[in-house]
């Protein structure tokens, strides 16, 4: 099979540094990974290019990169899944961390938001003569979070990292996750206190790309609702996040759908007067502009709204 | 082609345009839709961060009222889509926690037997509709349009939940539909990134920063207007653009449309029918370059 890799080169040695794409063609096997392509290139072709690989077998978690536009291991990439006969492969660095050279990232930013999230068990006591010991059934939950191999892709493909450095980031949360739901650590409420700051846990914008490319099936996303969930149940103190969700949570017990207007002034509170006047151009525009509900303004409760309360109180009473 | 149809809380709330245009377009298409009248909200992602089994439990009880109707669902939100993919998947996957739903959905009369397909307007256009009897309905194909697509985040993940593998065209669906309606694809780096709208009331400046980004890429790859099949996307795309704008001290001015008034644009109906005037962002610009 022949593919063209298209990489991002970049080298800090130059006299004026600055990116750019240099092209490959290869003759490939069709169980080739994008290492293997990589290898082969740096061996035969371009003793230049430089990447950053271990293990080649998805365990050490060197080599994220961008393949075609998103964050993956290279070893666990084949080039035939990424391409069609003679089409180009394009490979890039990782995203939302410095380039040190061509495909190597600077992983320091990283391991700094890991540190954050103190990613050691503080459990409480003086110290028992052996381990700290939980059975497999209270830690066997954990077991897909601890699969995590701190690769960075996550981070890579990180929506809210594009726009904000200081989010604290899916990895991290992953791995603050991994301490707030272990049975043996005693810091939850310290935890989830944390978490509950500007740049943690309520600013993730549920976009899922870190879901989508996790080597490892971490599902970071999921990891964070369930932090918030642990959050609200902990009754961390009231921000606009944790009020979305629960205000959300009760309109719809009240009305069955969404009163868009009532979300946003309760989310706000009635003493955010400056977030509450900030709405107010939007809101003259879309009157202006004839955007009102179609059952009039106050958003009626839909039929049978007496079967969804009832089923609120049902799943309640089983918890 | 008949559907149960769920409008999602947006369209009936504060995108009644998308209401208005869906109900304009569909009944040329050959499509029959019998509204859900008493389904709830899915809980757009934001009720699971509370309780994901609350939530299910609300989608299930739409999918079995679905099943008492003997239809599958029509949405037209990409985040109803991909929260009731989601929630279809966990309960399809895993019998027993079907099992532990339905037992609080049984006092109600209600059972989901786990056969209710959903799926979206864009997704039926292409799969049911079909591109050839889609084509015979477009009498003002948009030529010299350049149309940007948008999809929303849950309508392009998770994958599995999606089903991409069955249906691998799904995560090039809108482009397919502009290139049919005569437009020309603009493609740039955000189309399937976050629009911002989940962080609006959590931290606005992110927020709207993602709102600049993405309307300000699209545009500086050429585009004249962009689509979105989600409302939330339009809300903040549409809705929080000149705020985006001024926060970026720059004016961008992209007309976002819904998935369904661009269709009817081509298929010929008159913009007020398509309730194009309650847009934010006035596509004025696009009309007259349409010579209407």
């Amino acid at each position: 099979m022949h593919t063209t890799l298209r990489i991002r080169r970049f080298n800090p040695e130059h006299d004026q540094p600055s990116s750019y794409y240099q092209e490959y063609a290869l003759e490939i096997d069709p169980s080739d990974s994008v290492l293997d392509g990589l290898i082969k290139i740096r061996e035969t072709v371009d003793d230049s290019l430089t990447l950053r690989c271990s293990c080649r077998g998805a365990i050490c978690g060197s080599c994220g990169m961008r393949i075609n536009g998103h964050a993956a291991l290279a070893c666990k990439t084949k080039m035939a899944s990424m391409a069609s006969e003679g089409e180009t492969i394009q490979v890039e660095p990782m995203n939302n961390m410095p380039v040190i050279k061509d495909l190597v990232t600077d992983m320091a930013p990283f391991w700094s938001k890991i540190r954050q999230v103190h990613p050691w068990l503080q459990p409480e006591g003086p110290p028992p003569t052996t381990e700290y010991t939980a059975s497999s059934e209270a830690m066997s939950h954990l077991n897909g979070v601890m699969a995590c191999i701190m690769c960075g892709v996550c981070v890579s493909d990180c929506t809210v990292l594009e726009v904000d450095h200081r989010f604290v980031g899916p990895a991290a949360l992953a791995k603050a996750y991994r301490f707030v739901a272990d049975p043996r650590d005693t810091s939850s409420k310290i935890r989830l206190d944390t978490l509950n700051q500007p740049g943690g846990m309520w600013d993730c914008t549920r976009c899922m790309e870190c879901i989508q490319v996790c080597p490892k099936s971490v599902a970071p996303m999921d990891r964070i609702m369930s932090l918030r969930a642990k959050g609200l149940a902990a009754k961390v103190s009231s921000t606009c996040g944790s009020r979305h969700a629960e205000v959300f949570t009760d309109i719809i017990k009240h009305k069955g759908i969404l009163d868009e207007p009532m979300l946003a002034v309760r989310t706000f509170g009635l003493k955010n007067v400056g977030r509450l006047m900030g709405m107010l151009p939007l809101v003259w525009q879309s009157v202006v502009k004839g955007k009102v509900p179609l059952s009039g303004p106050l958003h009626r409760p839909i039929p049978g709204i007496q079967q969804i309360q009832r089923l609120y109180k049902r799943v309640r009473s089983k918890q | 082609m008949k559907y149960a149809f769920f409008p999602g809380c947006v369209s009936k709330g504060a995108c009644p345009e998308l209401y208005q245009s869906v109900m304009q377009v569909y009944p040329r298409l050959g499509i029959e839709l019998e509204e859900m009248t008493t389904a709830s909200c899915t809980g757009a992602g934001v009720l699971q961060e509370k309780d994901q089994r609350l939530g299910d439990v609300l989608n299930a009880r739409t999918f079995a009222l679905a099943e008492q109707q003997g239809l599958p669902i029509m949405t037209i939100c990409s985040t109803c889509q991909g929260v009731m993919s989601q929630a279809n998947h966990r309960l399809t996957t895993q019998l027993d926690y079907l099992q532990e739903i339905n037992d609080i959905l049984k006092q109600e009369g209600l059972e989901y037997r786990g056969g209710t397909t959903i799926k979206h307007f864009l997704w039926i256009l292409l799969e049911d509709v079909g591109d050839e009897e889609l084509r015979e309905h477009i009498t003002k194909p948009l030529g010299g349009i350049r149309a940007a697509p948008f999809y929303g985040c849950y309508i392009q993940r998770p994958t599995d939940a999606l089903e991409f593998d069955h249906y691998p065209d799904r995560g090039k669906s809108l482009e397919r539909i502009i290139e049919i309606l005569g437009a020309e694809v603009v493609d740039f780096p955000g189309k399937t990134r976050c629009c911002g709208f989940p962080i609006l009331t959590i931290n606005e400046k992110n927020s709207l920063n993602m709102v600049a980004t993405h309307t300000k890429d699209a545009k500086s790859h050429g585009a004249d207007i962009m689509v979105t099949p989600c409302p939330l996307c339009h809300l903040n795309l549409d809705g929080m653009q000149t705020k985006a704008a001024h926060q970026e001290n720059t004016v961008i001015d992209l007309p976002i449309l819904h998935l369904p008034q661009l269709l009817g644009l081509a298929m010929g109906m008159d913009p007020k029918d398509l309730g194009l005037k309650r847009n934010i962002i006035s596509p004025e610009s696009v009309l007259a370059k349409m010579r209407i």
